[in-house]
């Protein structure tokens, strides 16, 4: 077997095309930098590829979720929990869902577009309460970059002065639909606090280069048709790739990340998984954005005379910390919206409005807090409509008739009809303290069909997580009481089983493998996500976080690895790269 | 098309039924000719590779199988003022994909499907296809109420459970359904907020801060 190494050296190899990958070649690819990009999935360009604006019944399937789309059929991410020959283990009692986007873009193809920027307060966590550690930088350090992702990317929201919610640079929220007016109604009965959705969708217009929401509601396809939406592939990688700066290698699979008898790195090897050829790409720098937990991987399978214990490892944190976000949901109907009046209230894809955390941790019995989404009314039918009639037609009468659960034939027609659009649903999004013991790590014994060791994981909640998930539940049941909803599903929460806690990783916020901080003995990286071991190295996914907060990661990631790459880039003229 | 057009057309009329319930010649899927699926949505490229595997496979279904699912299918969403039935709707053909795409639904459907029939042949003489409607309808009775359905019927229930589920994905997923719903989305439009005549309806209206922050279009 032969090795084939590329001639043209870079001054950046970057393994990833997500959030973290995209924004450091954009940052570095029009500062006029040569890039490699090394994507493990396929190329993808949303101006292609399209499922946007398709009706349910032009997928055979009627937008179910396969292995390749677990999100549904029209979903704009490749892969997910199950990635064909690449296997990952868990240590035995414990659980890990890790989802692999497999894809140019990764998983930002597909995301929520929940886009909220991290307070003064998660960055020092631990001067707080006590647990964790504090980052090695602070709100201020980031709000610039903040700043610039906001008018760059784009960004609805209002500025609401709230201390751990920042203000930012927002473009008009939507107006609130009918079943969001009901759950403000219910959240104000119980002291929750309700205020416009920060999401990366453009309401307005902010360059000549993407459009504005048309509202179909469908972010999770990708904005084909517009580029209202942020993805990396729409938003920052295409538009990068016009400065003739970037060379993307797609299907190529990271083994490896290279290093000199100094230590430092000198590129990537990988494996083509179109020829299974085996390769190595060098660069001046590697940047590692495969997502927190490939990101370890790869640096756990780069051992080599300097750096035994793997690359950037001397402190033995890389895998460790793993943190995904806490989640727990309810659902139900709202009686008010039966038989309701039909109009297009698609809107924007995802909520128009949502809680940010609202409560003092001092008075309650678990740590850190959560943020709530909400979600509910006519949505597009697909696989799966329906579901479960007969729990619904035996319980509440339809049009003044009380029937008898189940059924069929006209009289169940009219029921389908006059429950469409009732339901109403919401879901926690917490945060989780990062512990030392939950991690993961090489797999001794199994290897991936490349031959590269797989990871094995090691995560258990703690009861920190677990009382997050009983208050969180107690809260919604309390809500949906208030809106006058009835609780369909979600309402068996109880010691048994956790509080309805999803497992860890399922929420898709995985962070903390490689994280920051000033004292190499404790940490990966230091605060510009430059590896202490090895100054050529940065990892600008979720694996350098600290901590996560009750926001989902996206725009940190962004803020940090447009910051990272300035950095670099500074460093480079300084000639200390 | 009402139930006993759609047996004619399926060439399973009652001529044919000699047979009680199976029969070998029953166990031979239905051959389609082998065509490339066209997509007119993304497909990746091993995606792509499972959906040709798919449709290569030809029918899970047996004729007679395909036969007592579209009569049931249409007992559970018939034509009415509104619409029409599911059979209009193709939902047979979604049935036969959807148990390929989703192995899961295959030994609850065939099952279901011959506990179905021998019912039917316990209390008729013959399977559920060669039944008259009234024998069919009073079948149908005993497993469409869950609640109020005979203890030793269980089986029966899970099974009409799952095939009305099924029914309702594939009828209000199709062109004729999302009509009948009346979803008015997945289309380029501007978001105003709730029409004023249902905040009206509910009694419910923006607050100052909302009017004046939120996008508007004239």
């Amino acid at each position: 077997m032969q090795i084939k190494k590329q001639s043209k050296h870079y001054d950046a190899v970057i393994v990833g095309s997500g959030a973290g990958g995209g924004m450091a070649a954009y940052t570095l690819a029009k500062a006029g930098l040569k890039v490699c990009i090394l994507e493990a999935g396929a190329m993808y360009d949303p101006q292609q590829n399209i499922t946007q604006l398709k009706n349910p019944w032009e997928s055979p399937r009627r937008g179910a979720s396969t292995k390749f789309r677990p999100f549904g059929d029209f979903d704009a991410c490749y892969y997910g929990w199950d990635v064909e020959g690449e296997p990952y283990t868990k240590a035995p009692g414990t659980e890990w869902d890790w989802w692999r986007a497999r894809m140019l873009g990764g998983r930002t193809n597909h995301w929520g577009r929940i886009s909220l920027r991290f307070g003064p307060k998660d960055f020092k966590r631990r001067s707080i309460d006590g647990l964790g550690d504090d980052w090695p930088i602070g709100y201020d350090d980031v709000k610039p970059f903040y700043d610039r992702v906001d008018k760059l990317i784009g960004i609805f929201g209002t500025n609401e002065g709230l201390e751990n919610d920042p203000d930012g640079f927002f473009l008009p929220p939507p107006k609130p639909r009918l079943h969001e007016l009901f759950i403000k109604k219910g959240a104000a009965i119980s002291g929750v606090k309700i205020i416009p959705s920060r999401l990366s969708i453009l309401t307005k217009k902010i360059n000549d280069d993407r459009g504005v929401c048309f509202f179909c509601g469908q972010c999770n396809r990708n904005c084909s048709m517009a580029k209202a939406d942020f993805s990396s592939t729409n938003v920052l990688i295409y538009p990068a790739l016009a400065t003739g700066n970037i060379d993307i290698i797609p299907n190529a699979m990271a083994r490896e990340v290279l290093t000199n008898e100094e230590g430092l790195a000198t590129g990537v090897s990988y494996i083509n998984k179109d020829d299974m050829m085996e390769y190595q790409v060098t660069g001046r720098t590697v940047i590692l954005a495969a997502s927190a937990c490939e990101s370890s991987r790869l640096l756990l399978n780069s051992k080599s005379k300097r750096h035994p214990n793997g690359l950037a490892n001397s402190s033995d944190v890389v895998g460790r910390y793993l943190h995904d976000s806490t989640g727990a949901s309810m659902g139900g109907v709202l009686p008010q919206l039966f038989d309701r009046k039909r109009y297009n209230e698609d809107g924007v894809g995802g909520m128009h409005i949502y809680s940010p955390w609202w409560l003092d941790n001092k008075k309650l019995d678990f740590p850190r807090g959560y943020h709530i989404e909400y979600w509910g009314g006519m949505s597009q039918p697909a696989y799966g409509f329906g579901g479960g009639i007969e729990g619904l037609n035996g319980k509440f009468a339809v049009r003044g008739t009380q029937k008898e659960a189940g059924g069929y034939g006209k009289s169940l027609k009219e029921d389908y009809r006059y429950f469409y659009g009732a339901s109403v649903g919401m879901a926690g999004r917490g945060e989780a303290i990062p512990l030392y013991d939950n991690r993961c790590e090489i797999d001794p014994n199994v290897v991936d069909r490349y031959g590269i060791p797989v990871l094995k994981f090691n995560v258990k909640w703690s009861e920190h997580e677990i009382l997050q998930a009983k208050h969180m539940k107690e809260t919604f049941d309390e809500m949906m009481h208030n809106m006058g909803a009835i609780v369909t599903w979600g309402g068996d929460y109880n010691k048994a089983n956790n509080y309805g806690l999803e497992s860890p990783g399922k929420i898709i916020h995985e962070a903390g493998t490689a994280r920051m901080g000033s004292d190499p003995k404790t940490s990966a990286l230091n605060k510009y996500n430059q590896a202490h071991d090895c100054k050529n190295l940065f990892v600008v996914d979720g694996a350098a976080f600290t901590s996560q907060a009750d926001k989902n990661i996206t725009w940190t990631i962004l803020a940090l690895s447009m910051r990272a790459s300035e950095y670099i880039m500074s460093e480079m003229k300084k000639q200390n790269l | 098309m009402n139930r006993r057009e759609t047996l004619k057309l399926l060439g399973v009329g009652a001529i044919s039924g000699t047979a009680l319930v199976g029969s070998s010649k029953a166990q031979v899927p239905v051959q389609k000719e082998q065509e490339d699926p066209v997509f007119n949505y993304d497909r990746a490229k091993e995606e792509l590779a499972r959906e040709k595997q798919l449709i290569a496979q030809g029918n899970f279904f047996t004729k007679e199988e395909m036969a007592t699912i579209t009569i049931l299918a249409d007992i559970i969403i018939p034509k009415d003022e509104v619409s029409g039935s599911a059979s209009d709707a193709k939902v047979p053909d979604f049935i036969d994909f959807i148990v390929r795409d989703m192995p899961q639904h295959q030994v609850p459907m065939r099952g279901g499907l011959r506990w179905v029939d021998m019912q039917c042949l316990k209390r008729f003489g013959k399977p559920f296809r060669e039944c008259t409607e009234k024998q069919q309808i009073e079948l149908v009775d005993l497993i469409a109420f869950p609640n109020k359905a005979p203890k030793e019927l269980s089986q029966g229930v899970s099974f009409f459970n799952r095939l009305r589920n099924l029914v309702a994905s594939g009828f209000y997923t199709s062109e004729i359904g999302v009509e009948d719903l009346g979803y008015k989305g997945n289309t380029p439009n501007q978001w105003n907020g709730v029409p004023d005549e249902v905040l009206k309806q509910y009694n419910l209206s923006y607050t100052k801060k909302e009017l004046k922050e939120c996008i508007k279009f004239d």
